[in-house]
Parts: structure tokens; sequence; C-alpha cells
């Protein structure tokens, strides 16, 4: 009996590690920035990036501001591959990548090994 | 503004209520007050304290916002000194800092209110356009119409009761600071890595009854006092040694995703709680053999893992060690003349059209041209060159190279973010943000590590339960603790970039920048080597190398005339003529008559003699007999040198040859590129038998010839057709185009120019040694990513499957996860410590440094 349970126990944890960590990403905060000259958005960097989804138009240019509030090695970089930019992040400090994209699409930022992950979607 | 909350400077006296003069906020009546203001309120203490600090600025503010181009207070005048004390003096013009916009990085913001008097205290700064602060992210961006000193921001911010520091767009980290900080946290890590470590040892000796002498035997009260003094001490090392894990594997969990933290919090924690529930709750587990512990686990996996995040953060320094050097190379003080004095001035304030005095054994501050004085320069830490490299009155000296033997003056050209070797730390610093393109499919990969061992852990848990010996729980933890704990995702994503950091760093040691990841991989692809001739295999100038007398004429004499009726000329290979004359000691003479023969050569009248000195048609135009010389033209062309006939007085005098000359280093570096295996090709618009000559003298086989410089491109396309990968090694000019066709295209840097825009490549130092270097420095940087990324590879999985306990069944073997512990803590500094094996990286050949 307890064999049961405990298999389906684990079917179960398994079943929510697949939806938590793989199939339920939309659910990320977004941030739409207005209109009018740059657009610029403000991103934390602690264990991921906040917001990790950055609406913004085409054709204009975006101005990413990173500030990393975490000691973590793993974090002191971020680069946006896409666009051929990278910065290092000094804890504390405002860090701005700047670009103007010019199609519509959805651009991966990350840390330098690939954990932590957010996108620029630019429609 | 999408994220935090960002607030323009209102105006400060409308709406009802009590008002706060500094910050305009509306404010109820138990607000802060003041006694001698009764008519004013404060929202917060660095209102109340801004305003006790100048209330008459306060008091004063019109309706429109006077403030703008208000004078600053005595405070923000004391605070201005202290600023500046260590930076630049402020009554001195800031010099380029400041202009346009500013980032400033402002501490101490509790509330909302506080943006507005940051923000009032910044447009308050004469010279202020605008200035916007970003509460969430503590900074603020600001507008400034005429050159504003940062240190007179900083100090306004200061003055308004918070800390500002200047936010550089492109943060070059202070090596310094940034050095500092690696060697506190390191320290911390050891801290806690010692902490568990000596918990570790008593709880070791406890948690073996069966093997170590001297311990209560299982069962007894005596032991079960002393397992929960077990659960107890490793609760700080939970708390404290093990804290980044929670915080890190909590931060990652937030945003949906996993890591390294993740899996270890989740391993130590299960080994805690199942621990302790066997010796609070031992009812909970109906057989008495299940009633035992794993605090060892956690304090000794803890103790590991820590150490072995110490040992990384120190390898991991190490491998940017090439970068701080290029950053530790920057000047600090530059001896200019001001006033017709000679003064040491900070670096920053080195302006444009400054003359600069530079002395034997100093540091040359900025990039510049030489205007008087001589003297060999020491380049070797920016183009890889080890030989001193002379300079005299007009030769461009390149900023943070080290003047050896003589003084000299130079003016200025290039200051701040334009010296040469500012855009090559640039440089540096972005190509070691990219990625390589293998890394893509790691990143594919890394994003279902963790989450994929977090199923395999639970499925272990699953099958060792139902299927597994008995006690099938106490296997069943102790397997899943040892999947947790063995698995490394940090080894596979450190396995790249770390290898790509120290190889593009050591590029630029060896005055060779890498503009990406990219070009680096695709570097070590190379099988084909294209070559422009002209100012990259020869010196791109014509020079004098032949002078033939005939009849009476001495060697010396014909080239006197040659050269001094060339002297009023200004074609190149007259002034070729003119140099080797002057290059052999040969007094020359002002021609007295001169004038050109375009397309054929020139007529001048020298020491009252008539010389002529073109081609042969120039001669049997003016009737002179040149026929003896013919054999000779046509051999001096077959060497593709171009030959010129000198008459005197009507009479055939000598031949005299130029030619555009080998660089000293070509044969060497071609002969390099074939031991590597690659094929060379030279490209030219010259036609064949100079081209041939030319391959001839430095080994290359294959030449394409008389090719017009808009067929360059196309040539490299019919190369990369044959299924060749192709490099293309040009000046940056001319060969932009079949620059960017190549598949790796190679710019060679001239002066101060490095020209890196065009290439994917760039040899600083002028030179085709740097190609043959740059493909063994792809060679060795790929084949250090190969390994770390195989050992990765390989370390995980076989590491997870052995963890799970895949051995068991044939052979009875089970890891500890003790070891899983070691095992995973010691993979991730062999990745680093293996990147950093390429540190020394040399190239095959290299001259001595003499």
């Amino acid at each position: 009996m307890d064999v049961v349970l405990v298999n389906l126990a684990g079917a179960g944890l398994i079943a929510l590690i697949v939806w938590y960590f793989w199939l339920s990403k939309s659910a990320g905060t977004s941030a739409d920035v207005a209109s009018g000259g740059v657009q610029e958005a403000s991103i934390v960097v602690k264990g991921g990036y906040t917001p990790d989804t950055i609406r913004v138009q085409a054709g204009r240019p975006v101005r990413l501001v990173f500030n990393r509030q975490e000691t973590d090695p793993c974090s002191e970089r971020v680069v946006l591959d896409a666009f051929g930019l990278s910065a290092e992040l000094p804890e504390g400090a405002d860090v701005a990548l700047e670009f103007t994209p010019t199609r519509a699409g959805s651009y991966e930022f990350a840390c330098q090994m690939g954990m932590l992950r957010g996108k620029v979607i630019v429609s | 503004m999408a994220y935090g909350v960002t607030m323009r400077m209102t105006n400060t006296k409308s709406g009802a209520g009590l008002q706060d003069p500094v910050c305009g906020m509306t404010v109820g009546p138990d607000a802060l007050r003041l006694e001698d203001h009764p008519g004013v309120g404060f929202c917060s203490e660095h209102c109340r304290r801004a305003f006790v600090a100048d209330p008459q600025r306060y008091c004063d503010v019109d309706d429109a916002g006077a403030r703008h181009g208000a004078d600053l207070g005595e405070d923000d005048v004391r605070a201005r000194i202290a600023v500046d004390r260590g930076a630049a003096s402020f009554a001195e013009p800031a010099g380029r800092d400041g202009t346009g916009k500013i980032h400033l990085s402002v501490e101490g913001m509790t509330c909302a209110s506080c943006v507005s008097t940051v923000e009032a205290a910044l447009t308050a700064v004469p010279g202020v356009i605008d200035a916007r602060v970003n509460f969430a992210a503590n900074s603020a961006t600001v507008d400034t119409a005429t050159v504003v000193p940062t240190s007179v921001l900083t100090a306004a911010v200061v003055a308004a009761g918070y800390q500002a520091t200047p936010v550089d767009e492109d943060a070059d980290a202070d090596p310094d600071v940034a050095q500092a900080e690696t060697r506190r946290r390191y320290r911390l890590l050891l801290h806690r890595f010692w902490f568990a470590a000596a918990v570790s040892l008593p709880v070791i000796y406890f948690s073996y009854p069966e093997i170590f002498p001297g311990v209560p035997e299982k069962g007894s009260t005596a032991l079960w006092w002393i397992w929960l003094g077990m659960g107890i001490v490793t609760v700080p090392v939970l708390a404290w040694s093990a804290s980044q894990f929670f915080t890190g594997a909590w931060a990652a969990f937030r945003h949906r995703s996993a890591n390294m933290y993740t899996l270890v919090a989740t391993g130590i924690s299960a080994a805690w709680l199942y621990s302790t529930v066997a010796v609070l709750a031992p009812g909970f587990f109906p057989d008495e053999i299940l009633r035992d512990v794993f605090y060892d686990v956690t304090a000794v996996v803890t103790a590991l893992v820590v150490l072995g995040m110490a040992l990384e953060l120190r390898a991991r320094a190490r491998t940017s060690e090439a970068m701080k050097k290029l950053i530790g190379l920057q000047a600090k003080t530059a001896r200019v003349i001001r006033g017709g004095d000679e003064v040491d001035v900070p670096i920053d304030e080195v302006v444009v059209g400054d003359e600069v005095v530079v002395r034997p054994g100093e540091k040359i501050p900025v990039d510049g041209q030489v205007l008087s004085g001589s003297s060999a320069v020491d380049e070797s830490m920016v183009t890889g060159e080890p030989i001193p490299v002379e300079k005299l009155a007009g030769d461009t000296v390149i900023g943070a190279t080290i003047n050896r033997t003589g003084s000299f003056r130079f003016r200025a050209t290039r200051v701040g973010k334009e010296t040469m070797l500012a855009q090559i730390i640039r440089m540096v610093r972005d190509a070691q943000g990219s990625k390589a393109p293998i890394q893509r499919t790691v990143d594919k990969v890394s994003g279902y590590f963790v989450p994929a061992v977090l199923i395999v852990a639970v499925s272990t848990f699953m099958i060792w339960y139902t299927f597994g010996p008995s006690p099938a729980l106490v296997y069943a933890v102790i397997t899943t603790v040892t999947v947790l704990v063995i698995a490394c995702p940090c080894a596979l994503g450190l396995a790249t970039p770390t290898s790509l950091m120290v190889g593009i760093g050591k590029g630029a040691e060896n005055g060779i920048l890498i503009r990406s990841g990219d070009a680096l991989e695709t570097a070590h692809r190379i099988d084909t080597v294209v070559v422009d001739k002209t100012g990259t295999i020869t010196r791109g100038r014509p020079s004098l190398t032949d002078v033939r007398p005939f009849g009476a004429h001495t060697e010396e004499e014909v080239l006197r005339f040659a050269a001094s009726a060339e002297r009023r000329s200004e074609h190149p290979l007259g002034e070729a003529i003119v140099r080797g004359a002057q290059d052999r000691h040969v007094a020359l003479v002002d021609p007295d008559r001169f004038s050109a023969v375009p397309g054929h050569g020139i007529e001048a009248r020298v020491d009252g003699h008539d010389v002529v000195l073109g081609t042969i048609k120039l001669m049997a135009e003016r009737g002179i007999a040149a026929d003896p010389a013919e054999p000779e033209l046509a051999e001096l062309a077959e060497l593709g040198k171009t030959a010129m006939i000198v008459a005197v007085d009507g009479e055939l005098a000598g031949l005299v040859a130029v030619a555009d000359t080998l660089k000293d280093d070509s044969t060497e570096a071609i002969a390099r590129l074939h031991r590597l295996g690659l094929e060379v090709v030279m490209l030219t618009g010259d036609n064949h038998r100079t081209a041939q000559a030319i391959a001839r003298q430095v080994g290359i086989d294959r030449v394409l010839a008389e090719v017009l410089p808009d067929e360059k491109a196309a040539q490299i396309r019919r190369l990369q057709a044959e299924g060749r990968t192709v490099a293309m090694v040009g000046d940056g000019i001319n060969d932009a185009p079949a620059l960017a066709q190549a598949d790796v295209g190679l710019a060679m840097g001239t002066g101060t120019d490095v020209a890196m825009e065009s290439g994917d490549i760039t040899l600083v130092k002028g030179s085709l040694t740097g190609v043959a270097t740059a493909i063994e420095l792809s060679k060795a940087t790929m084949r250090n990513i190969r390994q770390n990324l195989v050992g990765a590879f390989t370390y995980n999985t076989l590491g997870v499957p052995v963890a799970a306990g895949a051995l068991f069944p044939a052979f009875g073997i089970l890891l500890s996860p003790l070891i899983a512990g070691a095992a995973m803590a010691f993979s991730s500094v062999t990745v680093v410590s293996n990147a950093n094996r390429l540190r020394r990286f040399r190239p095959s050949h290299r001259e001595e440094v003499t």
C-alpha cells in the first residue's frame, strides 16, 4: 500500500517539476515600455531577471538598465547574443545595454552560462 | 518607464494641507515639523535635514521652479570640496566628463519623495537640463547642456542627504574594487568552510557506531542524546555555511528556474530532515533499522561544496587576469605644457591638442604624434612586438606604452575613451562576453539540466523504495541525496565561457584582438589563408633596391644624379630613390631645373649636367642609346622590380630599381602558416610577373594576380565554393569587402588605428606572424573548450547514474553522498583550472626579446 502511495506521490512530484520549470514559463513578469524616445526598462538581477520579459517596438532604440543585487558570480555578466552585446554587472551598479531592434521577434538575454534567462519581445 | 517609480520634479506650492517645501509632497498634520517654520511639514527626515541645512533656498522658491540655476548652498560647497579631494579639482574645467547624459548611482533613498529631492538637487546644478531618478534601481540620469563635472553632480546629491557615485555607461569595473570584492567573498566562503568542516569531524565520528570505537551503541540513550546534539550543531551549518545554497535556490525558484544551489539545498536539507525525524519522532519509522541519521551528509557536503566554490572563485579571478593587466596599463598622470610650464595633471584632464612631455622610463600617457625629440618605445604591452620601436618627429605614439631611451614631446591626438588602449579594452571585454557557437548547444542543454536531475532524483527514490533491498527507505533517501549532490551544472556552464575568457585575453597580450567567440571558434577550422600582398606581405611603399652603373660611372655617382634630379619629385618612386640615397649617405644637391614627363620619367639639371631618368621609351624619344641596359631591365622586371634608366648628358649612365620590399618577418610568418598545414594564397592587383617574384621570395605557391579591388571578395567566394574555410588577411580599408566575405577576416592594424570595425580579428602589430599566432591560439582554445565540455558531460552522464545506484544490481557498488559531494565540488574547479592552463599559451615561434 505504502509503495503505491510513494510512487503516486513521486509521479505527482515529477509532473509538478515538469510543469513548474518547463511548461509554465510564460507566466513570467513582463514590462511594456511606454512610447516616445528611448524605450527604457530597468531589470533587477537576483537569481533571475525581474522582469524577465520586456516588450518593445521595432525601429526605436532600447535601453535595458541592469542592476545586479547579489554576489553570486553566476550572474556577473549578461549577454544579449542576438545583438552581440554583453556587459559585466558589478554588484549594485546600473549598467545599460543599448540597441535598436529592426525586426520583430523574440531575443534572449542570459547570463554567460545560460542559466538565467530573459527575453526581449520586439513587435 | 516600465519598472520602478520614476517621478519628475514637480512644482512645490500647490494643493491644500501642509506642504513639504523640499519635495513638494502634501503631508498630513502629523508629519515632521520645525518649530520656527510652522507652515511647513516634511515627508521624511531626509527632506527635513535638507531644509534645515538651507531654509532660505526652499523658502524662496517661486512657482516657476526658480531653483534651476540657483547657487549651491554652503553645505553643497563643502560636500563638493570633499568629493573633489579625491577627484579632479572643481575650479578647473572638467574636461570631457559630463557632457550629454550622465548616469549616477544614488544610495539612501527611502521613499518616493526622496526621488523628487534628488531630482531637484540635480536640476539645480547649473548646466543641467533635466534629471530623472529611478527609485527602484537607485539611479539617476542627468541631461546636461554644457560640460558639467560629475563631481559637482554627486556633490549636489550628497548635499541633499544621499550618496551618489557616477556610473560609467560601459562600466569598466574598477579592477581594484572588483579584486577587493573577490577577496572578501573568498574569505567569507573560507570561513564558512572551516565552520562546516569543524562541525563535520565529530558528526562523522558519532554517525558510525559500527565503525568507530568508543561511540555508544546504536539504540542507546547516550547515542540518542549525541544525535540530538548533532542535529542542533548542524543547524548553524545550514543557516550560515550553506546559506547561499538556500538563498540562491529560492531566488532561482521564484524565477521558475533551478540551478546548482537547488540541487545542493534539496540534498542537504533532505538528509537533515530525515535524520531529525529519526531522532525526534522515531515512531514514524516502524522498523528499528530505519532510525538512522545522516547529519554527516549535511555537514560534509556543505563543507566540500563551499570549499569548491571558494577555490572556483579564486581560479575564476585568474581567468580575467589579462583584462586586469590591460586596465592596469593606463597611465595615471601626464606631464603637459600649460601656460609654458610643465605640469603634472591627472590623465582625465589631458585634452586633444595638449603638448605632452615624456622622459626616459616613463609611460606615454595618451595617443599622439611626436613633435620633437626621439626615442625607442616599448610597445609590447599593446602590440605584442617585443622589440622597441624607434620614434622620431611625426611618428605616432600609443598611450600606455613605455618610453625607453630618449625624451620627447608629443601632441595628444586621442584621449580618454578614444585612445587605442581604451578601444582595445572595450573590444576585449565585449569579446569575452560573447558566445562561441559551441556554447549555444550547451545552452540548450543547461535549461533542462537541473529539472531533469530533479526528476532523476525522484525516480531514483521511487525505484529504490519499490524494488530496493531492506531497509528500502534508507537506501532510497541515500541514493536520492547522492544524485542531487553529484550533478554539477556549473561544470557544464563554465566550460566554454572560462576558456573563451582566457583565450581572448591571451590574444590581447599577444597583440591579437579577437572580436567574438564566433571568430575564435571559426579560426580553428581555417584551411586556407588568403593574404593581400601590398601592405601585408610587403611594406606597401616602394624603396630603392638596386643601383647599376654603366660605363665610367660609379654606383654613388649614378645614385647622386638620380636622387638629386628626383629631389623635387612628388612621385612615390622618386621619393623612394631620394630616401634610398639618404640612407646610403649620398650627398644630394638641389636640381637647377626640373620637369616631369608624366608616365615616363623626369628631366633635370644637376650640377651643370643634364639628367634624364625614366623608361626606355623616354630615352628613345630623347635620342639616348639605352640598348646595353635592356637585358638588365628585363632581369629586374623578372624580380618584380620597377627599373629606371639614368642618362647623364645624353649618355647612358646606369639603372636604378625600386620595389615594394618584404616586411622582415613575412617569410617566417608564411613558413609558420605552412607548418600549421594551411594553404597560403596571395591576392594582388599587381601583374603576374611581379606577384610571382614576391611569392617566390616568401614561399607562397598559389597566386591570384591582377585582381581588381572590387573582385577580391569574389575571389574569396570562389575559394569558399571549393569547400575551403577561408581566412582573409588585409589592411582593413581597401580590403573591407573581402574581409567581410571571408570566414574569418584578419585586419592588419597600423599606427594607432586598429581598424577594429572591419575585421573579425585585428592584428595590432601590422605583421603576418600574428595570423599564425591567432590560428594557433584559436586551436588551443577550442581544444581546451572541448576538453572541458567532454569532461563535464562525461562526469555528469556517468556520475548521475552511478549515484542513482546503476552499479548496485551487478556489483553491489553504491556511492557515498560524501564522495559525491567531493566530486561535485571539484568538478567545476577542475574545469576552471583547465581553462587557466591556456594562460601558458605561447606562439610557436617568437623572436627573443633583446
